[in-house]
């Protein structure tokens, strides 16, 4: 785990967000401890607190004095929204650009992705 | 207590005519694990052993917890420096070194010296000069870790254990310092496997500092730049490019010094960004053949 590029504390960010979108992670359960994310993964417990900083500031998590960290309430609903206005800007434009060196055409994308979605 | 801070300015270190540290200056932070990296021959163990009083400085200023550590007591109590030898009596079994460091450091604990003792599987009864070199590097760290002084030094005494034991010691090493806080620098050459462990980083490199700061900086500070030769070789125009690649037509080079407006930069005009593992930045800083020298210092 964590063996991506990035650097560490925005990959542990990335984990605990992807965690609170897919529902893994519910508002108001507590999170791992930066003691517990140091002694698993073999990280400087600096690195771990710095991604935990960075979602508190985000409103993402919150921290409750001397007991832990937890899922804030809204923190899905405000990373879905973030993710949505991302969304066509990270995936469908460099889609659509390695569409275009291809020679795929829109209509072929859109014919695909109306087979994928399946009948409603 | 959180561990002793060390503060080194303009350190010289001369073994009759070399060189060994040539007026180096860096902080080490109390309570932080530090991470003093570098090629052999760079300079780590001199400097560790200057730290240590263990070898005496040719000139400069050693603060240790606030005190010059030369002929101190109570900052050499708090003190302990394992070099890879083991640094400890040849001739004496394993226990009664151990008994002898209990009498002698307060802050010891031979609870966790016996603990470390079954799970790097040796033997109290035998001595250091029976020992293999896994072994006697594993004994080396369980005086370094046991000894729980404010500032421990450990020079590369990891280098000769194998892979399981190498990760048992990040493993006790990570924990015991979370239970009691404390100065610990890290010396090695192989930074991969201990790049997580550390926050700050020093690297020395022939008797000077190369770059001294909190590990993520220095990672973030690194940066590659993928694409079409021509669009890259603009874009890293008038950089500190350390290393180059070409395949066909793309082109990769490592910058250091990353600019805040890069990645919008890049975007533009279509290059890839990509961030540069330390261990990466580490060879790219330090290998420098003839050649790129003369050229790099004449810049």
């Amino acid at each position: 785990m964590f063996d991506g590029r990035d650097p560490l504390y925005v990959q542990i960010a990335d984990q605990i967000r992807s965690d609170v979108l897919t529902g893994a992670l519910r508002a108001e359960e507590q999170v791992m401890s930066t003691t517990q994310y140091a002694t698993t993964f073999r990280i400087n417990p600096a690195t771990a607190a710095k991604a935990f900083t960075e979602l508190v500031d985000e409103g993402v998590l919150y921290k409750r004095r001397g007991i832990g960290m937890f899922v804030a309430e809204g923190a899905r609903e405000q990373l879905l929204a973030q993710r949505r206005a991302s969304f066509f800007a990270d995936v469908v434009e460099p889609m659509l650009e390695q569409a275009r060196v291809l020679g795929i055409g829109v209509e072929e994308i859109v014919e695909r992705l109306r087979e994928k979605e399946g009948p409603r | 207590m959180s561990g002793f801070g060390v503060e080194v300015r303009d350190l010289t270190a001369r073994y009759d005519t070399t060189v060994a540290l040539d007026a180096v200056s860096f902080t080490i932070r109390p309570g932080v694990i530090t991470g003093l990296l570098g090629r052999n021959g760079s300079g780590k163990t001199t400097a560790l052993s200057v730290l240590a009083a263990f070898r005496r400085r040719t000139s400069g200023t050693v603060l240790v917890d606030g005190e010059d550590p030369w002929e101190n007591e109570r900052v050499l109590a708090g003190t302990c420096l394992v070099r890879e030898s083991g640094d400890v009596a040849i001739d004496q079994s394993l226990t009664r070194t151990l008994d002898f460091l209990g009498d002698r450091r307060p802050t010891f604990s031979r609870e966790l010296a016996d603990s470390l003792m079954d799970r790097f599987e040796l033997d109290p009864h035998t001595k250091p000069n029976k020992l293999s070199r896994g072994k006697r590097s594993a004994f080396g760290v369980v005086v370094g870790l046991a000894s729980r002084t404010p500032l421990t030094l450990l020079d590369e005494v990891h280098l000769g254990m194998d892979a399981p034991s190498r990760y048992a010691f990040y493993d006790v090493l990570l924990a015991d310092w979370l239970e009691h806080p404390r100065t610990i620098v890290l010396s090695s050459h192989l930074i991969g496997e201990v790049e997580r462990l550390l926050e700050d980083v020093v690297v020395l490199d022939r008797g000077t500092v190369l770059t001294a700061s909190d590990a993520e900086t220095l990672r973030g500070g690194g940066v590659t730049v993928t694409g079409p030769a021509d669009v890259v070789a603009e874009f890293v125009a008038d950089r500190n490019v350390v290393a180059r690649q070409q395949l066909g037509r793309t082109a990769q080079a490592t910058l250091v010094g990353a600019r805040a407006d890069d990645v919008d930069r890049a975007r533009q005009v279509g290059l890839e960004l990509g961030p540069v593992a330390l261990q990466d930045l580490f060879v790219h800083l330090t290998d420098r053949p003839a050649g790129a020298q003369s050229t790099e210092e004449s810049r």
